[in-house]
């Protein structure tokens, strides 16, 4: 059997070519690229021999399949999904057991070194590994032969990205972020909690069509999903310029809309394209809702204390305390230091000019 | 150019005389400084806890953009300030060199700050006179105003940078690496926040001292960053 292209698969899979055509260009639009790419995403399409894609699951709560079914364009979903369900899932897949994992096996010896490995979840170290288990053998296991002849690895979400919540302190299965564990490959990040719908198919479309990873940051997150904060393009920001902030839930401002910064809205230190690309088709995002962003995409965001806290915790030395805290605490500390100081400074020079001389100034 | 040292006894600082140790740009820088310093602080603490919410339209408000354009403004100030006065430190006179290199290797400086400790835990009872920094103030200028200006210049650029976007030269410079370094953004929020916590300190401190000394050492503190002279009295 030769290697289908793209666009072989999507016609088998009923995609008329029209539709293709729409894809084409909805797929450029959302990767930044102009009109004139989509002719060149249709040609690549069409020509070059599909990319096979595994998609592993580790320690994890799946909401990035879940995000990623979900993705605004059906098209885009029904394209990437067929790309991907042809392959492995353990999720989407029809196939089960024994079937199941010869795919990755099949896989791995016809496209050695030129298939795409895609990460939700991570490897809980600890035990050998044995807090997570797939077919019957620990989950790291399973990532580190896979991951052995992929040409590239996608860390899906914040779990795959950066351990996520149940790599929380003291993190008792050692769940460690994918990057941490296979060191040798081109690692793309695609973090947030999960990430956006749009944004994964997005990455997949741009690595399969183009046949080379897009250009990431310096954190591994490709840049044009993750090159600015939700501050920098969300709709409330005339309000925190302005200083309309919402003080309560339910106070007069919650209800006009104002800026959630007081309410602990992460937007500002967090790198995503919430603000621009949405959630649920475009519906909606967290601040649309009336909830500040609590910055999920983020490294670490799970142990930073409150999410309605706007100056977030330090956990140093075993002290849970924050900036103003702990800054204002050791100022006070030293206005009184300062005072006290003062005054033994005070009696000592009283005594010390009594000293020379002793009958009084 | 030697660096000399100065210890009480030397004839420069025997009482009645007048030395000049801060040259013009030095004195202008501290007081500049002081100035950007009180500035950054206020608007500062309040970018990170604002002030109660504004009535009326958004589009006729714009505090948090005046109190941050106040924030941006006097770090530039700050920023080119030091840059200036780290000049300074190579073209002026031996003094202005002190805040930048403490003289580390030199035991006759430890045997100075031993000193002054014990000044300060009230067990010495006389301080020693220098014309310029005594050891000990000179080693919390290195630590708190020349390495904790660099710390608030690297991550307050960095942060600035992060609203530049790609491509602003702070976001260059800074934001780029100094992000990933921390962690992430909140990170470097966090730790600026600290910094200038650590600053406030450092004024406490600073203008305790400046006072304490000129009263208890015999020597005029406050004067001579006004007017440069240092004033040795008995
Ligand atoms: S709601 Fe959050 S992201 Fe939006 S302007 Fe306010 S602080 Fe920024």
């Amino acid at each position: 059997m030769s290697i289908e292209t793209f666009y072989e698969v999507m016609r088998r899979q009923g995609i008329s070519r029209r539709s293709f055509m729409k894809f084409c260009s909805l797929t450029a639009a959302s990767l930044g690229l102009g009109p004139a790419f989509a002719p060149r995403i249709a040609h690549a399409m069409e020509t070059k021999p599909r990319t096979p894609v595994i998609w592993l699951h580790g320690l994890e709560c799946t909401c990035c399949s879940e995000s990623f079914i979900r993705s605004a364009h059906p098209l885009a979903k029904d394209v990437v999904l067929s790309m991907l369900s042809l392959d492995y899932d353990d999720t989407l897949m029809a196939a089960a057991g024994f079937q199941a994992e010869a795919i990755i096996e099949d896989i791995k010896k016809k496209y050695k070194g030129n298939y795409i490995l895609a990460v939700e979840g991570n490897p809980p170290l600890n035990e050998d590994g044995m807090f997570c288990i797939h077919g019957g053998r620990p989950f790291v296991e399973i990532l580190r032969e896979t991951a052995a002849d992929a040409k590239a690895i996608i860390s899906w979400g914040a779990c795959a990205s950066w351990g996520c919540v149940q790599a929380a302190k003291p993190n008792p299965t050692r769940a460690t972020p994918v990057h941490k564990v296979i060191t040798d490959k081109p690692i793309i990040k695609v973090p947030g909690c999960p990430p956006i719908a749009e944004v994964m198919t997005g990455v997949v479309t741009y690595m399969l069509t183009f046949d080379r990873i897009p250009e990431l940051d310096r954190q591994g997150r490709p840049k044009m999903f993750y090159g600015q904060r939700i501050h920098d393009k969300c709709y409330r920001r005339p309000h925190f310029d302005g200083g309309q902030f919402v003080e309560h839930w339910d106070d007069e401002g919650a209800r006009r809309g104002y800026c959630l910064y007081k309410m602990g809205c992460k937007g500002p230190t967090t790198y995503n394209a919430c603000s621009t690309t949405r959630w649920n088709g475009g519906v909606s995002f967290p601040i649309q809702s009336g909830h500040g962003c609590i910055g999920c995409s983020e490294e670490g965001f799970w142990d930073k204390g409150g999410f309605y806290n706007r100056v977030t915790d330090i956990k140093a030395f075993g002290v849970e305390s924050n900036a103003d805290r702990l800054g204002g605490g050791v100022a006070a500390v030293a206005g009184a230091a300062v005072a006290a100081h003062a005054a033994v400074s005070a009696l000592s020079r009283a005594r010390s000019n009594n000293d020379k001389n002793p009958g009084g100034n | 150019m030697a660096v000399q040292v100065e210890v009480s006894g030397a004839a420069q600082t025997a009482a009645g005389r007048t030395v000049f140790v801060y040259e013009a740009p030095v004195r202008l820088w501290h007081w500049i400084n002081a100035l950007a310093i009180s500035v950054l602080a206020v608007t500062g603490y309040l970018i990170a806890s604002p002030l109660p919410s504004q009535p009326g339209e958004a589009s006729d408000n714009f505090l948090m953009g005046y109190i941050r354009f106040a924030h941006f403004a006097a770090a530039y100030v700050f920023a080119i300030g030091f840059v200036a006065r780290a000049y300074w430190a190579l073209v002026g006179n031996h003094h202005a060199r002190e805040l930048f290199v403490p003289r580390l290797a030199d035991r006759e400086w430890w045997a100075g700050m031993r000193q002054e400790l014990l000044w300060y835990a009230f067990i010495a009872r006389q301080p020693r006179k220098y014309q310029g920094h005594n050891p000990l103030a000179n080693l919390m200028m290195f630590l708190m105003v020349t390495l904790g200006s660099v710390f608030m210049i690297v991550t307050g650029f960095a942060l600035y940078g992060e609203g530049g976007q790609a491509g602003h030269w702070a976001n260059v410079l800074f934001t780029t690496w100094v992000l990933p370094l921390f962690g992430q953004s909140q990170d470097v929020h966090t730790w600026h926040h600290l910094g200038a916590w650590m600053m406030v300190v450092f004024v406490i401190v600073h203008v305790y001292a400046a006072i304490r000394e000129d009263i208890m050492s015999r020597q005029t503190m406050i004067g001579a960053i006004i007017n440069g002279e240092r004033t040795f009295r008995s």
